[in-house]
Order: C-alpha cells, then structure tokens, then sequence
C-alpha cells in the first residue's frame, strides 16, 4: 500500500502515521544517518567528498554549525579519520561516512583507534571496486568491514541497514556500541540504501551508554596526566592488551548479534541476506509465499558479531540455506563457518549490480524443485 | 646540595621544569631531544598550561613523550600528528594543543597533514625536530637529509638525481596564508638554546592569541646515526647544516587576520 506523499514539501515531508504517533520523515537514506547521528548527540563529523556518500556531508555542514556542532571537510580520508581520532580522544561523539576508496584509505587509522581503544561511527555507503571499481552499489566490501581491513588484528562491530527506517535506528545504536566497547563502529551501507528515499519514524533517543568517559584527554587538572596510545613495547605489554581486547570482541559476539528472521515459520529454504540484497529478497520471498512455498529469511543485522548461531540453527531444520549477496560470495563464508551443513549451501551474488527480485524468485523455484516442492502446493 | 648547608641559599636560580618528569630518557648521548623537552616544559610552565595542555606524540624516537612530558599526551599514527591535533583542537578549543614531530615523520609521510593544517590556519603549536635522518629506525635516509650524507639508505652519498634535495619546511610553511609563526632554531650553543626559547614562547603566544598555526623547527643532532661524537655533532648542525637550513623567523603574525 503506498501512500501518496506531497511533493512541495519535499525533502522533508512530515506527515501523521496513524500508528506510531510520531510524525514520519521522508529522507534519502543518507539524510537519515545523518539525523540519528544528531539525535545521538553527535556534534563532530569530519570527511572528504566520494560518491555515492556526498548527502551526508553536504547534510551535516548545513545542519551541524547552526546547533553548535563543528563540520569540517579534509584534506584526504587519512586526514579525516586522525581527525576523529583527535576528537575522539577527547571525549566527544565523532562520526565520518565515505565509500569503498575511502575507507581503504582510513583502514590505518581505524587499526589504531581499535588499538588504542577510541570509540567512533564510520558510515561506508559502499561502492562497487576493486580500484576506482564505478559508482554502482556493491557489497564488495563486507570482507574490508567484517575481517577488518587494517594491520595488527582487531575487530569492529559492524552494522547492515536495509531500510532509511534502520539507517536512522542503527547508527543511533553504532554510537553506543562504540562508546561501550570503546571501539570504532561501522555502518556498512550502499548507493541503493543511502540513495533510496522512503519514509522512516524517528524515534527518540534513547542513550544506551553512561555518557562519563574519564580516559578522554582533557588537560591534567586535578588528576594524574593520562595517554591515549596504542603503542605497547615493553616485555609482554602488547600480547596483554591483545588479549585483552579479544575478551572484548568475545563479549561483542556474546552480547551484540543481531539478525530479523523473517516469515521463517516452516521454512524449508532459508534465505541469508543483509542490506539491499535482503530488502530485494524480502520482495520475492513474499511472491513465493504466494504460491505457498516454505521460504523465509535471515537477515543479519550485525555482520560482526555475525548471527552464527542462528544461521546454524536455520540451516540445521532447513532444507536448503541460499546465500545472496551483491558480490561473488563474502559473507558466504561466514555462512560456511557458522554451520557443519554445507551440503545445503547455495549461494546466488551478482557483484556490483543488484538481483532483482525476479532473478531471486526464480532462484527460489529452482531450489523449491530441488528439494522436491512445487510451487501451488501449500505446506 | 654539596659545598654548603641547604637553606643557605638566597635564592633558587635554576630547577628542573615542574611539566618535565624526572626520569631518565632513553635518547642517545649527545641527542638533542632532551634540550627540545626542556624547551617545550619551560614554555607549558611559562604560561601555566600544564593542566590545559593535550599533546600529540607522533612516531620515531620522540614517540615516548608521554613519559617525559607531564601533560596528556595523545599518539598519532606515523605523520598524522596535525590531524589529530586538528581534531582535538576542534574538540577543545579552549585548551593548549601541540604537536611533536620528527623529520621523516612531518616533512615525508606527513607532508599533507601539516600544509594543510598549516594552511587551514589551525590554531595548534608544532615543534618539528629536523636532524637530517630517521633515528629510531636506524638512521636511513630522511627528506631532511644532506647531499652527500652517507645513511643506512644512501650508503653512497644522498645523490639528487636519484634522490632529490633535502626539504626546507620552515621556508615552505611560511608562504602559507595561515601560517602564524614560523621559525627555525638551533640548540647547539647557549646562545641558541636561547633564541630557541624566545621561539617557542612565541609560538605558544600565536596560539594563546588565536592567532593561527605556528611552528619551530629545530636543528638537532643525531650523533649516534651520523656516527659522530657528540661535539662533532655540534660542529655539524653549526657548520653545514645551518648552512643549508639557515637559522632565523620566517612568518611572523603581527596581527589577527581575522576578527
């Protein structure tokens, strides 16, 4: 059911749900990050002009200055992420976007915030690649996001929107996940999600994180001076702080997965999608439905911690585990990781382009055939 | 205390800088880090900004000022010490920011980070120590590096067809609109230790005043990569090196640009 939005009062239309009480906004879903970082008390966001990313500075050097808030365009994506270490470590909510090149180029920075143990929200709104790659949106960076693409050995959580609803919500939660852990923090979106408009509800709020940080550098008065560093050179300082932040990215993988299973009741081909490629699927699993076949999804909203013991579980009742992804098959092996049942593993991608949901539900017919239902035949 | 009772002193004319802490370095005999510390504490000192001060480490031998230096201290990634002083600065306007860095780490791999802080006219101090080579690493060549100078990189002599010219960033900021201050010292004599701190008094004033970056170089010796003695060290920043890199105030804001 779509509803007919005004169009003058683009591009911010307020407009009454009958349900949630709170007035809805129509945002690109660049423009929605921007106003949960905001509403998340961000007053720091410092970048450097990518495609296809461009709404979220343009958005915050407009709307940060007037509120107090500072904006501040760099030199390079190396220069921006020290900026966010600089702020950071002085106690204050920072926040950058960019796209595939760009974040390769703060991968240096982001390793020595993790080492150094300085909390940040980085928003990748990813293109295709590898290189210059083209504008097209991609999932070619979920090993970079995931596996960590900086030196030394670290982890960062890693957030997968797949409506402006969660590009609002998720990067409100990125910066309480940052602060807790005290750790980088990543929103992996793409130029479909951050490009697409559609309304969202923007909740309040709710600050999930005490907001005291006495590590932050502020000047020595009254207390003992203090360091924020990442370097460890004596007798075995450097193997302690490493096991040290492992037992913290354990505890992300015990506290912090999230996953949306989605019409998962007796289904016997599971879907395992995030971003886009679930928004599309969600299309083509609803059609399939329709002819009464046993699909459903699940759709990891973490991509680290990333859903293991979930994706176990649907694979061990499934029939058959489909795996789609925007690229030649990354999260693949997370799936292949999380499970003994590889037998069951399919895997459709389409790197740099998105599936439709055509491709998808014929894909799911297919499988449906394989695993010897027809499509008509309601279970 | 020797040679007389304690309190028969009329009154104390030198003492170790309340901002240095005492400690024993790791620099080499004959390195001229350890005058650069005390510089830099007499000057925190001078103006009261222990307990306002956030510094930024950056990375070569001089890594460890958070060890030496009572403030708090923050490190960056190799050359990106403007960038995060950038963002500690806009964090905390209202506190004193500075910067300390190496040759290889400001004029090589940091060379974009301090034009454009520089440029931006970012109110921060730096104190950039040029001694012509990487000395943590073990002594290869710098952009700072001589003609001629034999390094653990140019074991025959920096030559320019291959190599290019040693650097001149003091001269090179200083064309930049948003450079403040702008000056290169040496600490070679007594005479220059004290022009050095009239430097960086200076400097810290054009931050203070919120009038733009500023900066010292530093003319400094590295007796153990040169494999020199200390006292021919000496010789050589007074001699060919302050030849080349010469001595003196390159920018100097009398006033304010900007309202």
């Amino acid at each position: 059911m779509r509803r007919v939005l005004p169009r003058r009062l683009h591009p911010r239309v307020a407009m009454r749900s009958p349900t949630a009480g709170i007035p809805r906004e129509l945002m690109k879903g660049n423009e929605a990050i921007c106003v949960g970082a905001i509403a998340a008390g961000c007053r720091f966001y410092y970048g450097y002009p990518i495609t296809p990313q461009n709404d979220i500075p343009e958005y915050m050097s407009a709307h940060l200055p007037p509120i107090g808030g500072t904006f501040l365009q760099a030199e390079s994506e190396i220069a921006t992420i020290n900026f966010l270490l600089g702020t950071s470590a002085s106690g204050k909510r920072v926040m950058t976007s960019s796209s595939g090149p760009g974040i390769s180029l703060m991968q240096e920075g982001i390793s020595y915030m993790a080492g150094s143990e300085l909390p940040a929200v980085i928003v990748n709104i990813s293109r295709s690649g590898p290189g210059l790659g083209g504008i097209a949106p991609s999932q070619g960076d979920y090993f970079q996001a995931v596996k960590c693409g900086g030196h030394g050995g670290y982890r960062i959580p890693v957030l997968a929107p797949h409506s402006v609803q969660e590009m609002y919500s998720l990067t409100m939660l990125a910066f309480d996940l940052a602060d807790k852990y005290r750790n980088p923090a990543l929103i992996l979106g793409d130029a479909i999600i951050g490009q697409m408009k559609e309304p969202f509800v923007p909740t309040p709020y709710v600050r999930g994180v005490p907001p005291e940080k006495p590590w932050a550098l502020t000047g020595c008065a009254g207390r003992p001076r203090q360091n924020v560093k990442s370097l460890y050179l004596k007798d075995n300082e450097i193997e302690v702080h490493n096991w040290k932040l492992h037992r913290k990215y354990r505890r992300m993988q015990e506290e912090e997965v999230r996953c949306e299973p989605y019409r998962m009741e007796g289904a016997g081909i599971v879907v395992v999608a995030f971003g886009t490629a679930a928004r599309v699927s969600k299309t083509a699993i609803q059609w399939a439905r329709g002819e009464g076949l046993p699909v459903g999804m699940l759709r990891p909203i973490t991509l680290f911690p990333f859903p293991s013991k979930e994706v176990d579980e649907a694979a061990g009742t499934a029939d058959v585990v489909l795996v789609i992804e925007m690229n030649t098959g990354q999260m693949l092996e997370d799936v292949r990781i999380s499970t003994r049942h590889h037998d069951k593993i399919r895997f459709l991608g389409k790197p740099c382009a998105i599936p439709t949901p055509e491709e998808i539900h014929q894909e799911i017919r297919r499988l449906a055939g394989e695993i010897g239902v027809k499509a008509g035949n309601a279970r | 205390m020797k040679g007389g009772e304690k309190g028969t002193f009329t009154k104390q004319v030198f003492s170790r800088p309340g901002s240095l802490v005492d400690v024993r370095t790791h620099f080499c005999p004959g390195c001229h880090h350890g005058i650069a510390h005390r510089i830099l504490a007499e000057a925190i000192d001078h103006f009261n900004l222990r307990e306002k001060t956030i510094g930024v480490a950056c990375v070569g031998c001089s890594v460890f000022l958070y060890d030496y230096i009572d403030v708090d201290i923050a490190e960056a990634p190799h050359g990106r010490a403007p960038a995060v002083a950038t963002g500690v600065k806009r964090a905390q306007p209202d506190r004193f920011v500075f910067t300390y860095q190496g040759d290889g780490d400001l004029a090589a791999i940091g060379t974009s980070e301090i034009i454009h802080a520089a440029n931006r006219g970012e109110n921060i101090t730096v104190l950039f120590i040029n001694n012509t080579t990487y000395g943590m690493t073990g002594g290869q060549m710098a952009p700072t590096t001589m003609l001629g100078q034999k390094t653990a990189t140019t074991p025959y002599g920096r030559e320019f067809r291959n190599d290019g010219y040693p650097i001149r960033m003091a001269e090179l900021l200083a064309t930049l609109e948003g450079t403040a201050y702008c000056a290169r010292v040496a600490t070679s004599t007594p005479g220059q230790i004290r022009k050095a701190k009239e430097a960086v008094r200076k400097a810290f004033e054009m931050q203070i005043r919120e009038m733009g970056f500023s900066l010292v170089e530093f003319l400094s010796t590295c007796p153990t990569n040169w494999g020199m003695k200390p006292l021919d060290a000496q010789k050589r920043v007074l001699g060919e090196m302050s030849e080349y890199f010469p001595l003196g105030v390159y920018k100097e804001r009398r006033q304010a640009d900007f309202a």
